[in-house]
């Protein structure tokens, strides 16, 4: 299928992130849910961003698509082409949405619409972007959900979400996502409202469509197995910053940020059954209201010291590797 | 499906029952009769009316003789209403109750859901409290006081519509299907508006506006669906009762309708009469609640009676 964009080689710039802010009014003050964070993709990468849950992974994905709740506002840019996401109009990045950057989400059950059809709810993604008939627009349904492995798509079609189970499900969902196929596949937590069996299928049906397609992932999880199986580069984030970024083996391999090393650490293990402890984080993570002066992190850091009550710059360490501390890490292992 | 409705429609008969019994044992037990009056009459008279009416059997034989009649169809003749039966008495009042009653809810429906659509659209702005304020008002000031008041600007100042009475013809039916479909309007679009605003939350509606379809789609697509299951499911008794008329409304409006035979009924001690409206007002009822059970089973997928 042939497509008019601005396309792809590999090495080209495609998202450029830049001091992007996420900032939420409640009756409690201003949320600063993620500060000042940059970051960047060229095409065919595929990005993981990691970090507790209320650390601004998955706000910093919903910005990009300008799918922030009401009381959401992002600040800075992300630039996608060059083309400044943040600034669009409704019509423009409605252009954007579904054909060149698509969506997936935590919960396949609550995302599909339970009162239409699998076929509907593909249709109209290519009946509005490539004004395709409804007859074309079924066959490469069809071939998608072959892709993803839904078995007699032909009848599956027809059906109601409610008839799939949850990894189907989300298949569905990401079929829909590569309807169109976009330049960037955004999935948020795609695999945290499923079973463990399931989240495996996804994984590897992710792996595959990563092998074959030139789509760029930006994968939002806390699942640091999914991460090492299908991540090129690693983006840590802690209280709506960047704390590292990596390419995946230094991110597993030499962590250098505290944190890192402490969530690595933190994954529990197979291979050490018995004797075993387990190794969490002690401590919370900190309430965005009222962040610690300086690092962030530093009231569960074990390495925290006096120069930590100053907020570290982010500084590159070794070319490709980012990390904002104090330490530069090498004592850390 | 089809076994489903069978079941449903062979349940409405001991429902009806019921409905029929607690009503016939209740009327007579209010004290006073059809034939009290403030002259007493001669005991000869009100013995050959007691007679022609089966008035003097045992309860039990009457209300089996009712039930019998009531296979038939027939509801008996009225008490007060002499020379009518109760079912002459329907068939006349009826299509004007009904006729009104419909138009209400039509309006009603168009207007309450395109307010609470709009309002949730713009949620917590300035238009969303306005028409909510209108919305509260329109539920809170009682038919008594709008009707007067529409009669006095719009028939006494402006002489544009007759004031009441009752010609099939439009002009005698915009001041009281406005009346009646006021609250019945701003009940709906406050329902309207809640589910929506509920509707354009769900993890659904944010994937559909991520396929980049307009917002114009994702609500008429994707929201109005299920935005609309709370408002049918108000509308089937609610219809019951909009068509089978309003007393104040009969009233102020002299119109013809049914509405006016429930208290009428009741305060005559009609037996036959209260009883005729009571059924037909149960069997409507039953029959829009079933009606809202098929369609939010077509609305709904997910519903699957067996």
């Amino acid at each position: 299928m042939p497509k008019p964009r601005t396309m792809a080689k590999p090495g080209k710039i495609l998202l450029e992130v830049e001091q992007l802010e996420v900032l939420f009014k409640t009756r409690d003050g201003v949320v600063r849910a993620v500060n000042k964070l940059d970051f960047s993709m060229v095409s065919g990468e595929t990005l993981a961003i990691v970090g507790e849950s209320g650390s601004g992974k998955s706000q910093t994905a919903l910005a990009i698509m300008k799918l922030l709740a009401a009381n959401g506002k992002a600040r800075g840019s992300a630039k996608f082409y060059g083309r400044n996401l943040l600034e669009m109009t409704a019509t423009e990045i409605n252009e954007v949405r579904g054909e060149h950057i698509a969506m997936i989400f935590q919960d396949p059950t609550s995302s599909l619409n339970p009162y239409m059809t699998i076929e509907e709810q593909m249709l109209e993604i290519l009946v509005r972007h490539r004004q395709m008939s409804r007859k074309d627009a079924r066959l490469r349904a069809l071939e998608m959900l072959t892709q993803v492995d839904i078995p007699d798509p032909e009848r599956r079609i027809r059906q109601y979400p409610h008839e799939y189970s949850g990894g189907m499900q989300q298949r569905v969902l990401i079929a829909m996502g590569l309807l169109c196929q976009p330049e960037l596949l955004i999935a948020d937590e795609p695999t945290t409202a499923l079973d463990v069996t399931v989240q495996d299928q996804i994984k590897r049906l992710m792996r595959e469509l990563k092998e074959k397609s030139n789509t760029s992932i930006l994968l939002i999880t806390h699942d640091l197995g999914v991460v090492a199986g299908l991540a090129d580069k690693v983006l840590v984030m802690y209280a709506g910053q960047l704390v590292e970024c990596a390419p995946v083996d230094e991110i597993f391999y030499r962590p250098r940020h505290p944190y890192t090393a402490a969530l690595l650490k933190a994954v529990p293990r197979l291979d050490h059954v018995g004797d075993y402890d387990m190794h969490p984080i002690p401590g919370n993570p900190p309430n965005l209201l009222n962040l610690p002066t300086g690092c962030p992190f530093r009231t569960r850091c074990a390495e925290a010291f006096d120069a930590c009550h100053e907020m570290p710059v982010v500084r590159e360490v070794t070319p490709g590797h980012s990390l904002r501390c104090h330490l530069d890490g090498g004592a850390l292992k | 499906m089809l076994n489903y409705s069978l079941r449903r429609l062979a349940w409405a008969f001991p429902t009806l029952l019921l409905l029929i019994t607690v009503a016939f044992f209740m009327i007579r037990v209010a004290p006073g009769g059809p034939f009290d009056s403030e002259k007493n009459l001669p005991a000869e008279i009100e013995q050959n009316l007691n007679a022609k009416y089966h008035l003097d059997e045992p309860l039990v034989q009457q209300y089996f003789r009712y039930l019998g009649q009531i296979l038939r169809f027939d509801f008996g003749p009225s008490f007060q209403y002499r020379d009518w039966t109760v079912n002459q008495l329907i068939a006349k009042g009826f299509p004007v109750s009904l006729s009104i009653g419909a138009l209400a809810m039509l309006l009603s429906f168009t207007l309450g859901t395109g307010i609470g659509t709009i309002a949730a659209l713009r949620q917590n702005s300035i238009l969303d409290h306005g028409l909510m304020g209108f919305a509260m008002l329109g539920i809170s000031i009682p038919n008594f006081v709008i009707a007067p008041l529409l009669i006095l600007v719009i028939s006494v100042y402006m002489g544009w519509l007759p004031s009441g009475g009752w010609e099939w013809h439009w002009r005698n039916m915009v001041l009281p299907v406005i009346t009646l479909a006021m609250p019945v309007t701003a009940y709906i679009a406050r329902l309207m508006r809640g589910s929506m605003i509920e509707v354009l939350h769900s993890d659904f509606i944010r994937t559909a506006r991520a396929k980049g379809l307009s917002e114009i789609t994702v609500i008429r697509r994707h929201a109005m669906k299920p935005a609309l299951l709370p408002v049918i499911s108000f509308m089937g008794p609610a219809l019951a009762g909009l068509i089978t008329g309003s007393v104040v409304i009969e009233k102020i409006f002299a119109i013809p309708g049914i509405g006016s035979f429930f208290v009428q009924g009741a305060m005559n001690r009609d037996y036959t009469l209260v009883m005729g409206v009571v059924i037909f007002y149960g069997a409507l009822i039953i029959l829009f609640n079933f009606l809202v059970d098929l369609i939010y089973a077509w609305l709904n997928p997910r519903i699957h009676y067996k």
